[in-house]
């Protein structure tokens, strides 16, 4: 162990991968240090824990009613928080929805950034009239109030999580491009890649190779950060009634089933939204704390 | 515009001063419009797939196969798509957003009768974000890495975190239910609502004002009372956004060399911070603020529709609902045109603050 | 909570910066005496013209502001009491229908109420030919002929229809509130381009009801206000206020602060949560909406008789009434609400997994089917729907709901797109015909016959031997065998139809203790405020 600590922190590293593997090492430390970005961490892996373990951890059938068991209140027959108005245990329902809330996040984050990504690097390495139109077709999908449109294209699409999914990925896209093309503006005169064009590299491969993989730390950042806003807006979704749809367990659709009771059975409405606050946190702090580690210029910002 | 290309050294003279302020002006009205055309374009598409049927909005479920072709020339979705796109454009030009299905108004009329409330919403959540966003992050910027600072940070990542319709519902329970110390939803106690209606001249739609305007001083408190909670709770999230930017420029321009000579000179640390680069980093916050105050018009869909909000955010769920696509498609292109207006600004001062963006 | 301390900044800034000084309590303010003050869901209003109106808060208000020939009596309900009439009579061979017009009545404008007032009102219906129309024009009415049908002369109105219908029904479609009479001169004096006042009735009145319309605001609120001499005695409340508050949680809390009078959307729970409540009293009254499935029978396997039975054994009437359903509904598998003529009480089916699983095998799906089930996404049907889905699942039929706005769902119900859907239908007038001709008949089952206006049709069943029980229902005169007739109708429908009838509603109006006389209207839904004290 020790030797091999020495051999990260090597300060003449003799290959690219241990320099490398000491760069991610040296990041580790500072990360560590972080007990936000920790907290975030570990709630982000227990998270996920939840979701793999769900059959397990849920002591209840998250779907199967009991209408004589309905509302509940926490702590009573073995409900630790309480029953909804189908006499479904809330907890077992909170931890088989871990598993939607991680599907939709997963899907999102696959698919929003590449695509911003390939449109931000582009229109900042191309400049000119492509970079005009496409940052105007960037703007015209940041113009729209981005729950507004995710609610439009859900009606397009029909309600459901698929669907869900995708107008959230339609609608985030543009922040990715954004930032895409501000780092490729700073990088795209600078010495390595004229070097690169007198190497008669063509412009896709400029871009794939050189441009792309510069951007790809903001992007991961704000990926991290953003999966709180993906969350919340499913959240919001789910809450309007177009999300996931019954009987699965979604939290955003919890929330909007307990509004009813909320004055008398505050529970219903309440759990739920605890779950949703506690994971976006932790996905907040966690992205807060990468961004300290991987980012150094922008740490705070 | 064109610097992958060698300069035109051909052209006879320099473009003068004025014309190049000319092109510059023409251009961003350019790129306005032509935002406005896609704005109209992706809503029309959007408006035309949707698989509910206009139609069946209006008529409702008794009517006739007779009476539903009758409805569907009416409302001119017998003509071609292109055709009805044309339509659609001239008139939203002339401001005729087309008739709520719902409303059986006019769309603009609706529009111009909601929006004030959203408006007046907006700005007190967005006073409030000010009034404790900047001085959090100027205070966290001072001292980085203490306690102030993880606090400011943690309250602000904490309003990223929740869901504003929980949020919202979650103070109604608390302040509203509980405690009784808010008004509920809406913006008057019913009572209050009818006198404002018969008594009160409508002269800007915000209800703060307008009472004010009328001397209804018994009216004006019960619509603060009903007005704290929603801006409350939109001007916590403003908060964490003023306060995370104010932070990370006042840190940057912390480091400037002008400070430490200030400092060097013996001025007071409450003056260097409070005045000398505070002034620097207005500019980008106003720019801050017209962003958030434009994502608060967003916020406002759920939080209008938690607090039975009678503005814009309400009425575009409401259409939705209905099926009222005018009336949705209208709202989104107003949110949106405000939207646009408010980045452009934002984007236009930055570009004269920053060098490095130019 | 977390939040508090930011919450507590918060609540001091704003009073800061509005210069308020004291703290931001709530003024309990009273509503005023000459006021009724009420809460509902009211965004279902699209306009307010006699002629076009048939929601539920639209009927409201124009049950308040204007009156018909016939009316039926808001103390007993069902029965029928002199409206704008004196009198009326029926001819020999039931065709004709004379009403001699009361004198000395005027509307709201101070006109006098003339029998070519009434006359115009009738005809502008047919010609304008909006969704409600159905009511008149069902009895021959056209655009071309009505003129000739419907005429004015001196203080008599005579009707003629063009078919022998049991009297009843007639006299039942004219205290329908799209047989309003409407002020003639006024409205004439607003037309635009040839529309009878369309354009300006839709926001305006002109009736000789108790009250008249003061404002509106669509989706937001309306006040009515009382006019002075009204023909049966003024409103004994000056004003009526109605305000939009859909969420039934939040009429009950106002309702509670004593910030409005009357709530009209509480939910079950809601009313639970007020039974301890010493200043609010609930009025329970049957209403007239009854709550269904439909199984397209152009979708296999939901055409198989058997498949259709087992679906009646595996819907818990008696478990949802009792919780998810709790005070707001009644077990009802007859397609007439309670209190029609020919209403059937009998409830013979009830959950029975067993038996809907051997009907399922027998009918050669031993391993289950798989439905989706289309609802309207409101609170309430939703939570229908899945305490439906739940007992069909467990009978080994999968269902997949799909929620969608209410015009959505209707639009596929329409096009014949649906499986299986979760509706309800409120009788148009109070009369059996007006849900027998639904639900029970349906003369031509192919596409293009789009009689879209028929649930039957919608569903795609062909109501067979029904149709014709059901034309001959109509037109029987007498009144005990035209029960009986009823009755065998919505046996057979109930056992053999592509429809499992479930529940009937039950209006819950919640009342601070001072409000008194406040009639509902029952299974009619027209509530009537001229009435009321407090």
């Amino acid at each position: 162990m020790t030797t091999l600590t020495e051999w990260l922190r090597d300060p003449s590293p003799s290959s690219r991968a241990q320099a490398r593997l000491g760069q991610l090492w040296l990041g580790w430390l500072r990360f560590r240090r972080n007990p936000m970005a920790m907290l975030g961490a570990t709630i982000v892996v227990l998270l996920l824990l939840m979701a793999a373990f769900a059959p397990w951890v849920a002591p209840y059938d998250p779907i199967t009613q009991n209408l004589a068991e309905r509302l509940k209140p926490p702590m009573t027959g073995g409900h630790l928080m309480g029953t909804d108005e189908f006499g479904r245990d809330i907890f077992s329902r909170i931890v088989w929805g871990s598993r939607v809330t991680l599907y939709i996040v997963v899907l999102v984050a696959v698919t929003a950034p590449v695509f911003g990504m390939l449109i931000g690097t582009v229109a900042g390495y191309a400049g000119g009239w492509v970079d005009q139109v496409l940052m105007r077709i960037t703007d015209i999908f940041l113009a729209f109030p981005k729950l507004i449109l995710a609610l439009a294209l859900v009606a397009v699409l029909g309600p459901g999580i698929e669907n869900a999914v995708l107008a959230i990925a339609l609608t985030s896209w543009p922040p990715y491009a954004r930032v895409a093309r501000a780092e490729t503006l700073t990088v795209r005169n600078s010495d390595y890649i004229a070097a690169v064009q007198l190497q008669g590299a063509g412009p896709v491969r400029i871009i794939l190779g050189h441009v792309m993989p510069m951007c790809l730390s903001s992007v991961i950042i704000r990926v991290t950060l953003d999966m709180a806003g993906v969350i919340l807006t499913a959240a919001g979704l789910g809450f309007l009634g177009l999300g996931a749809q019954p009987p699965m367990a979604e939290w955003g659709m919890m929330i909007s089933s307990g509004r009813k009771f909320l004055f008398e059975q505050w529970w219903v409405a309440t759990m739920p939204g605890l779950a949703i606050f506690i994971v976006s946190l932790g996905f907040n702090l966690l992205g807060d704390g990468l961004r300290d580690v991987l980012d150094p210029r922008s740490a705070g910002k | 515009m064109t610097r992958m290309t060698a300069p035109d050294i051909s052209s006879p003279r320099p473009p003068s001063q004025i014309a190049r302020r000319f092109k510059r002006v023409a251009s961003v009205v350019l790129a306005l419009f032509a935002t406005f055309l896609g704005l109209l374009l992706v809503t029309f598409i959007i408006g035309r797939v949707v698989p509910i049927d206009p139609v069946l909005a209006v008529i409702g479920e008794r009517a006739s196969q007779a009476q539903y072709e009758a409805a569907r020339e009416a409302l001119g979705l017998d003509k071609p798509m292109w055709q009805q796109f044309g339509i659609y454009v001239w008139n939203a030009l002339q401001g005729d957003l087309g008739q709520s299905l719902l409303t059986r108004r006019p769309v603009a009329e609706d529009i111009a009768r909601v929006f004030p409330a959203t408006l007046e919403l907006a700005t007190i959540a967005t006073i409030f974000g000010i009034l404790a966003g900047i001085p959090a992050g100027v205070l966290a910027a001072t001292r980085p890495g203490s306690w102030i600072d993880q606090l400011v940070r943690l309250i602000g990542l904490m309003g990223y975190s929740m869901p504003v319709f929980w949020l919202g519902l979650m103070g109604l329970l608390l302040f509203y239910g509980m405690l009784g110390w808010v008004g509920g939803p809406g913006r008057l106690d019913a009572v209050h609502e009818m006198m404002f209606e018969l008594e009160v001249r409508r002269v800007t739609g915000m209800i703060l004002i307008d009472t004010a305007l009328a001397g209804q001083w018994e009216m004006f408190r019960n619509a603060v009372s009903h007005i704290i909670l929603p801006a409350g709770v939109l001007g916590y999230y403003s908060m964490a956004y003023i306060s995370r930017m104010t932070r990370s420029f006042m840190m940057n321009e912390l480091s400037q060399e002008y400070i430490t000579t200030a400092r060097v000179k013996g001025m007071p640390e409450w003056r260097v911070v409070w005045v000398h680069a505070l002034k620097n980093v207005m500019v980008p916050l106003i720019t801050v603020i017209a962003l958030s105050y434009a994502n608060l018009l967003e916020g406002s869909v759920l939080t209008e529709t938690v607090f039975a909000w009678p503005g814009l955010g309400l009425y575009i769920t409401n259409a939705l609902f209905s099926a009222d696509m005018p009336a949705v498609l209208g709202g989104t292109v107003v949110v949106g045109l405000v939207f646009v207006g408010l980045n452009m600004f934002s984007d236009v001062l930055y570009r004269l603050v920053d060098p490095r963006a130019k | 909570m977390t939040f508090e301390p930011t919450f507590r900044t918060a609540g001091l800034a704003l009073a800061a910066a509005l210069m308020l000084g004291a703290s931001p309590t709530v003024l309990a303010a009273a509503t005023p005496a000459d006021t009724l003050v009420l809460a509902d869901g009211i965004d279902d209003i699209v306009s307010l013209d006699p002629a076009e109106a048939f929601e539920f808060s639209g009927i409201d208000l124009l049950n308040n502001t204007y009156d018909s020939l016939i009316e039926l009596d808001p103390l007993k309900p069902g029965e029928l009491i002199p409206g704008l009439a004196e009198s009326w009579d029926v001819s020999e061979d039931g065709m004709t229908f004379t009403f001699k017009m009361k004198s000395g009545i005027t509307f709201a404008s101070g006109n006098p109420v003339r029998a070519e007032d009434a006359a115009w009102s009738l005809q502008r219906v047919v010609k304008l030919d909006k969704t409600p129309a159905f009511i008149l024009t069902q009895f021959g009415f056209t655009p071309d002929n009505v003129d000739d049908l419907i005429k004015a002369d001196g203080d008599m109105l005579t009707i003629t229809i063009d078919k022998k219908f049991a009297p009843s029904m007639f006299y039942n479609c004219m205290t329908a509130v799209v047989a309003s009479i409407i002020d003639k001169e006024t409205a004439m004096a607003n037309e635009v381009n040839g529309d009878f006042g369309y354009e300006w009735l839709k926001t305006n009145t002109a009736g000789t009801g108790a009250y008249v319309l003061r404002s509106y605001k669509p989706q937001d609120s309306y006040i009515l206000e009382a006019r002075p001499g009204y023909w049966r005695g003024d409103a004994k409340l000056k004003r009526v206020f109605m305000r939009h508050v859909p969420e039934g949680s939040a009429q009950r809390l106002l309702l509670e602060k004593g910030d409005i009078d009357v709530a009209r959307g509480l939910t079950p729970t809601d009313v639970q949560g007020l039974a301890g409540s010493p200043d609010v009293s609930v009025d329970a009254d049957m209403e007239g909406y009854i709550y269904y499935l439909a199984a397209n029978q152009k979708v296999e396997p939901l055409n198989n008789p058997k498949v259709l039975e087992a679906i009646r054994y595996l819907v818990d009437y008696e478990g949802m009434v009792n919780t998810v359903l709790k005070d707001k509904m009644i077990v009802q598998q007859g397609f007439l609400p309670r209190g029609y003529l020919g209403e059937v009480t009998d409830t013979p089916y009830a959950l029975d997994v067993e038996k809907a699983k051997a009907l399922l095998a027998e009918a050669g799906f031993p391993n289950g089917i798989e439905v989706t089930m289309s609802v309207r996404n409101d609170p309430l049907r939703m939570e229908m729907a899945q305490a439906i889905q739940n007992t069909l699942g467990q009978g080994g039929i999968k269902v997949t709901l799909k929620p969608g706005a209410g015009a959505e769902v209707l639009g596929d119900y329409r096009a014949r797109n649906h499986e299986l859907t979760l509706q309800s239908w409120g009788p148009d007038y109070p009369d059996p015909h007006t849900n027998a001709s639904t639900f029970a008949w349906n003369p031509n089952n192919s596409d293009d016959a789009k009689l879209t206006g028929v649930l039957a049709w919608r569903t795609a069943w062909d109501a067979g031997e029904m149709t014709a029980m059901v034309d001959a229902a109509v037109v029987e005169r007498d009144s005990e065998k035209r029960r009986v007739m009823y009755e065998d109708i919505q046996k057979l429908h109930r056992d053999t139809s592509a429809f499992v009838t479930m529940f009937q509603e039950i209006g819950l109006t919640a009342r601070r203790n001072n409000v008194a006389n406040l009639h509902t209207g029952g299974t009619t839904d027209q509530v009537t405020y001229w009435y009321v004290t407090k």
